[in-house]
């Protein structure tokens, strides 16, 4: 089975496991944006494209594209509504696919179901299709991430206070996001290490991986989200302690 | 121009962090023992020589085996590839056999002379027109082949893309750096937005006292508001637009002062007749200062921007929009038109405005100056922006993931130890 975001759902089979041996890697990635040569026009071309455009132009415009040089909208949680609202300027289109959750489907083709629901519904609600400028056509893209080991090791839970702010936004974006796609019970490996399956520690950092949970990591920019972290980490061991 | 030496990648750690410098390192391990070669048309001036005198000595820094070619040619092959220029940004350019002819020798004889070194790369990016010939001239290649396009073909002058895609289709990979420049083509483009180098002249911090010189050297008012346009006298950046902009705004900001800066435009007589234009527009209006500055005064330019208070550029058609770029490191709200790669950097109450009439620009303007508080919100806003987006740092990272991605397939994911 492959989850959201193409990989197979298995930690076994990606060969991406961040805490084997009880021990957090601290990985990173960078990602290249690839132009896919399709754009459309209006709604109806965006949907026509949905249906067959591969499964990666999805996980860009949902994730990846965090990655990548651009604004992060702090209203609109993917490429697709961002698109509606600054382009299409239909406020509808752009809340109906801006409430998507990536993270509710176990894959992209069920993420592109419901994004493909999400336009047909709009459409019949309207007599006209609204055409954008040739200059403002959604361009679908897609990427190739390269996923690397930085090589650091953290060994105890109170060792992320030091190495959490010290980490690249994309080793954030890694951990913090990607992971929600990428590991079996769909949460970011900082909460799979405290208190995942297998977990070494026990129920002993429960409480600290509920506040990770409170993480909203869509409405912030990675540096945002490392600030909210580290900062959660850093109060957390300081009335804790070890 | 200044001949600094170019500093290496650990000057940056105080502008963008040791995480990303460390990243930079990380991923240039994984290309250890790769031998990459740049080949363009030229070393010094225009900004492809500006961003690889800059990357270069970067990747060399990171160690990273990176040489840096430059083919040479006559009269007639830059006319040529003059042509190629206009004709990919959409004019309509018929050029003359004998001028294709002239630019196609002109490879073969760069060839002779580069086809060893070219051959044994593990990767050569060729940026622009000038030397994309050269792949087919060396047979024996080995490594993977890269085209960077600098320029904006979203609508190229079809005869001469279809000419130069001839070359540019026998590519391993091309590279562009907006979406909407990507044309069909048979291997994957890559999209790599620009750069600023936040440590050149034109764009490094400045002391108070080199800003404050601004004002006597111009005649300009410290203590009145100014807004500032650097660009070339060019009809596609409505320099009259901005005037008339400025004109509106004034009757709510008497005191308010306009700069126009742009290149001297003795070899261009269209850019000659711009300026004429625009001195006409700004009749003897004392507030409005249109200044002729040579191509190297950069930290004039720098200090300009630092000294206004609002950043604008409302071009009427834009490819990236560096200038952009560069007002909002400064830590200045930008007014730009709403097109091209300005969309990609002016968010409307966030980093600045989009304009689509003088008029918009006008409100803008007023806008600002009469919200001091949000002014600098949105200045601060601009800066970071910058630093997280579209800084030298950021393009390095972009060019060592592409190379890495060359090197590992096709993947969508490339796992790396």
């Amino acid at each position: 089975m492959k989850n959201a975001q193409g990989v197979p759902n298995n930690k076994a089979q990606t060969g991406e496991e961040c805490a084997p041996n009880n021990v957090f890697h601290v990985k990173d990635c960078a990602l290249i944006a690839i132009a896919t040569g399709r754009r459309a026009q209006n709604l109806r071309e965006v949907r026509d494209i949905l249906q067959t455009i591969d499964e990666g132009s999805i996980y860009y415009h949902f994730w990846g594209s965090r990655l990548q040089p651009r604004f992060d909208d702090p209203e609109y949680l993917n490429d697709f509504a961002a698109w509606a609202h600054r382009a299409l300027r239909d406020g509808k289109a752009a809340e109906r696919l801006g409430v998507i959750d990536p993270t509710a489907h176990s894959n992209l083709e069920e993420l592109r179901q419901e994004l493909i629901e999400a336009i047909e519904t709009r459409l019949d609600e309207e007599e006209h299709v609204t055409w954008v400028k040739s200059d403002m056509q959604f361009n679908f893209l897609t990427s190739q991430i390269v996923v690397f080991d930085t090589h650091r090791i953290i060994t105890d839970p109170s060792d992320l206070v030091q190495a959490v702010p010290a980490m690249s936004a994309s080793s954030i974006f890694y951990h913090l996001i990607d992971a929600r796609r990428r590991t079996l019970d769909g949460i970011d490996d900082f909460r799979s290490w405290l208190s995942g399956y297998g977990s070494p520690f026990g129920d002993r950092y429960q409480d600290l991986s509920e506040q990770i949970a409170d993480i909203d990591p869509f409405f912030s920019s990675l540096s945002e989200l490392r600030g909210e972290l580290a900062a959660i980490l850093s109060n957390y061991f300081k009335g804790v302690g070890k | 121009m200044t001949n600094q030496k170019a500093p290496g990648i650990h000057s940056y750690t105080d502008v963008v962090g040791s995480d990303v410098i460390s990243q930079l390192q990380q991923l240039a391990e994984q290309l250890q023992g790769k031998k990459v070669v740049h080949v363009n048309s030229t070393r010094v001036g225009g900004g492809v020589a500006e961003i690889l005198a800059k990357l270069v000595p970067l990747m060399q820094d990171l160690g990273i085996e990176t040489s840096w070619e430059v083919i040479t040619g006559e009269d007639e092959f830059y006319q040529c590839t003059k042509g190629f220029h206009n004709g990919l940004q959409g004019n309509v350019v018929n050029l003359p056999r004998r001028l294709l002819e002239n630019f196609e020798s002109t490879n073969v004889q760069n060839a002779e002379k580069l086809r060893p070194q070219l051959e044994d790369a593990d990767i050569v990016i060729i940026h622009d027109p000038q030397p994309a010939p050269l792949i087919e001239l060396c047979p024996k290649r080995r490594g993977k082949w890269v085209w960077r396009c600098h320029i904006d073909v979203s609508r190229p002058y079809r005869p001469i893309w279809q000419y130069l895609r001839n070359f540019v289709s026998q590519y391993d990979a091309s590279i562009f750096s907006l979406a909407n420049f990507a044309q069909p083509l048979p291997h994957p483009q890559y999209l790599i937005p620009p750069s600023i180098d936040p440590l050149s002249d034109k764009n490094v911090d400045l002391p108070k006292k080199e800003i404050k010189k601004v004002y006597s050297q111009f005649g300009l008012d410290p203590d009145s508001p100014m807004v500032v346009q650097v660009s070339r006298f060019d009809r596609f950046k409505d320099p009259v637009g901005v005037i008339q902009a400025f004109k509106l705004a004034t009757k709510y900001h008497p005191s308010l002062q306009l700069v126009l800066a742009g290149g001297t435009a003795t070899d261009d007589p269209e850019g000659a007749m711009v300026l004429e234009e625009v001195k006409a527009a700004a009749g003897d209006d004392k507030n409005i200062k249109i200044l002729s500055l040579p191509g190297d005064a950069h930290r004039t330019i720098n200090a300009l921007q630092r000294a206004s208070d609002i950043v604008i550029q409302k071009s009427v058609k834009e490819g990236f929009g560096l200038t952009v770029t560069e007002g909002l490191w400064k830590g200045k709200p930008v007014i730009g038109g709403n097109t091209g790669g300005i969309r990609l950097q002016v968010i409307n109450h966030h980093t600045g405005f989009l304009v689509d009439s003088p008029e918009g620009a006008a409100m803008r303007i007023r806008y600002l100056l009469r919200r001091q508080e949000r002014l600098e919100e949105i200045g601060a806003k601009a800066k970071e922006f910058v630093r997280e987006n579209f800084l030298l740092t950021r393009h390095l990272r972009e060019y060592l993931t592409l190379m890495l991605a060359l090197t590992h397939g096709k993947a969508e994911r490339i796992q790396l130890g």
